[in-house]
């Protein structure tokens, strides 16, 4: 009885809107399971972020033999054109070299990861990472590496992959190409450049303006537009140029935003030309009426398509490539005199 | 005999119906059916690892999801709570790298940051008495503009790294950030925070004065408060609490991968109140569970992990993810129909 009125007290007085029943049901229980939850966590060994193990010696190659099993896991969101090209590439190769590719992507660095974690609890034979945001990689990468899974590293995070156990990197260096593609202004005689940057958090972005800032020389300006909304990219671009008519020439970082880029200019009456980073249809036939001076190509074919054979290879004969140096696939400057050729391959999704 | 006179207030329900009264209960049931099926189709899915794999993303989702649970039981959202763990994330990070505090002191501003930003929200929708909906995407969209225009001004790019080498580091880290070994796979400490954070806000909705509070202003805000239930201060407090529960999570977050992006965070706020809603949350306030909130975030993770665990082609993830969620609602929906009708 006195038990009774104890819980009576206990139970909040009030108002008890729009619930019945609830509540009453095994504290005792709950409370055997917390005391179980703390004693696991006093019994099990915890470990802090600093304490994590580094290695630094090359890690051993899986003993199992049979169909290799490479995950590709990239920051690249659905549905882009650019990423559509790697995620091509290594399916190619899966099939043109018998190993099971998988391709998984998200933007955000920390789902990222845990999509990284996912794949070596799932104990495949060699992982393939493009490092936008290496800090926030490192300990699953390191996991990774740890776990005896070889790794490498693709399309950013260069300077970063050799120090996290990755075997090589395959990418472009992005000051390099931003750089080539300031030259290229420059060479033109180009005043006033635009560089517009479509993804706000996108570090790589950065660095190719900032390259292009170096290779031109001259006056630089930036630009932030969105990239999922097109009619917002081409209102701003077209606003840049109609507000500073001494800009000439307009940089974007995506074939995508160029295309955007070039009616922006059409409409605005604006002299500035375009050049652009990577290649799709739309560039293909700006480039050959004129419109888009030139595209710097980084390949990303290659992305995909690399990794896969050099697991493989690491694998199968124990090869590593590049010697601690990347693995560079561009820049490849496509203009009029090349869009030709390279445009039927643009069309089959593979450049 | 004498039990027919009996009035029925004091018969004791039969156990399914008990149990088919609470709102976590479809929730549970989907929870059970997701880990099944995804057991069956993968090898690794049920295993140490994978389960750290998936029980780790459902954490950072189940701490806001139990908080704005309890916001949605008080019948308000939150849309600025995704961006504001990338707020926090960023006020810890550049204080303790840009100006090179500690980083438990920074924590700590960033945190008195939150709970203002929170209060913020509270006070205006109170104030105004326009939809909280309204409001905070208008915080939303301006803490979105500051973390990209700070980040840039104070490190003149748009993330903020750094993190490993900072003073307090290794301490806050072991907190928010490490990972419990447990039959030698590595557990996210996170895992804890999320576990600890439900319970915490279980016990406040079902145990306390403030939990009755919490059921009344969402029922109905003109009825609770002319019977005293302060409803501005119950509503300040659970906008706060989702500020808490962001600063938690951003701290985790920043702890964990040492390096924030200034558009980190963009979008999360509708998977916490579809995480919410899974756990028998309704959208119009009033009924819903802290509990079903965590376990909704877990049949989020699950199916996320498990998709990937299942080697489907990404093109169609969205898509998988989708049905999934669907079909988790629709059951609980139903749960939910056969609990009002055994409650009357």
């Amino acid at each position: 009885m006195s038990h009774r009125l104890k819980r009576g007290k206990l139970r909040p007085r009030g108002i008890r809107a729009g619930r019945a029943g609830i509540g009453r049901v095994s504290t005792g229980r709950v409370r055997a399971g917390l005391v179980a939850v703390a004693g696991l966590l006093l019994l099990s060994a915890c470990t802090g972020p600093a304490a994590e193990v580094k290695t630094t010696a090359p890690p051993s190659a899986p003993v199992d033999k049979g169909p290799l099993k490479v995950a590709v896991i990239t920051h690249g969101t659905a549905g882009d054109a650019f990423w559509n090209v790697v995620k091509n590439g290594a399916e190619q190769a899966g099939k043109d070299l018998g190993v099971q590719v998988e391709y998984n992507s998200d933007g955000d660095p920390g789902a990222q990861a845990k999509l990284i974690d996912n794949a070596v609890a799932q104990g495949i034979g060699g992982l393939v990472v493009s490092m936008a945001n290496p800090e926030a990689l490192q300990p699953s990468i390191e996991a990774a590496v740890h776990a005896g899974i070889p790794v490498i590293t693709i399309n950013s995070g260069e300077d970063k992959s050799a120090a996290f156990g990755a075997l090589t990197h395959v990418g472009q260096n992005e000051s390099i190409a931003g750089e080539e593609a300031g030259k290229k202004f420059k060479d033109l005689g180009k005043k006033k450049l635009l560089c517009v940057i479509h993804e706000a958090g996108n570090v790589g972005q950065a660095q190719r303006c900032d390259g292009a800032k170096t290779g031109f020389g001259g006056a630089v300006q930036t630009l932030q537009v969105d990239i999922t909304n097109p009619t917002d990219a081409e209102s701003r671009i077209r606003g840049a140029v109609q507000t500073d008519s001494s800009i000439d020439a307009v940089l974007t970082l995506n074939s995508q935003v160029a295309a955007r880029a070039v009616s922006a200019i059409k409409t605005a009456g604006s002299k500035a030309q375009v050049g652009t980073f990577d290649l799709n249809s739309d560039v293909v036939s700006a480039i050959k009426a004129g419109d888009v001076l030139f595209a710097v190509d980084q390949q990303q074919y290659e992305q995909g398509y690399l990794p896969v054979m050099f697991l493989k290879l690491y694998r199968d004969n124990a090869n590593v490539v590049g010697g601690g140096k990347p693995v560079l696939t561009g820049p490849d400057l496509v203009d009029k005199s090349t869009v030709d050729k390279v445009g039927q391959y643009v069309q089959r999704g593979t450049r | 005999m004498t039990t027919t006179t009996l009035d029925e207030r004091f018969v004791k329900p039969r156990l399914r119906d008990r149990l088919v009264v609470r709102p976590e209960i479809g929730a549970l049931l989907g929870a059970v059916v997701v880990f099944l099926f995804f057991t069956i189709v993968t090898d690794k899915f049920f295993s140490a690892s994978g389960a750290a794999t998936w029980l780790d993303d459902a954490a950072t989702l189940g701490i806001m999801a139990v908080a704005v649970s309890l916001l949605m039981v008080g019948g308000e959202f939150d849309l600025s709570a995704g961006v504001m763990t990338a707020s926090t994330s960023l006020v810890t990070a550049i204080l303790s790298t840009a100006a090179g505090w500690n980083v438990w002191l920074a924590l700590l501003v960033s945190l008195v940051f939150a709970l203002a930003v929170g209060a913020f929200n509270g006070w205006l929708v109170m104030k105004t008495g326009l939809p909280s909906f309204i409001v905070t995407l208008g915080t939303f969209l301006a803490l979105q503009g500051l973390n990209l225009g700070v980040t840039r001004l104070v490190t003149g790019t748009v993330q903020v790294s750094g993190m490993r080498s900072t003073d307090g580091y290794a301490s806050a880290g072991f907190v928010f950030a490490s990972t419990v070994n447990i039959g030698g796979t590595p557990f996210q400490i996170s895992i804890v925070w999320w576990i600890g954070v439900a319970a915490v806000a279980s016990w406040l909705l079902v145990r306390t004065r403030f939990g009755n509070w919490i059921f009344a202003v969402g029922g109905s805000a003109p009825s609770s408060r002319a019977v005293g239930v302060p409803v501005v201060r119950t509503k300040i407090l659970l906008f706060m609490g989702t500020a808490l529960a962001a600063w938690l999570v951003g701290s985790i977050n920043i702890l964990r991968f040492a390096t924030v992006q200034a558009n980190q965070g963009i979008g999360l706020e509708f998977q916490y109140i579809i995480a919410a809603v899974i756990g028998g949350c309704l959208l119009t306030g009033g009924f819903g569970s802290a509990v079903g909130a965590a376990i909704g975030a877990l049949i989020f993770g699950m199916a996320r992990q498990g998709i990937v665990f299942a080697g489907w082609d990404s093109d169609w993830f969205m898509l998988f993810l989708g049905i999934m969620l669907l079909a988790a609602v629709l059951v609980n929906n139903a749960f939910r129909r056969r609990a009002e009708r055994v409650r009357r």
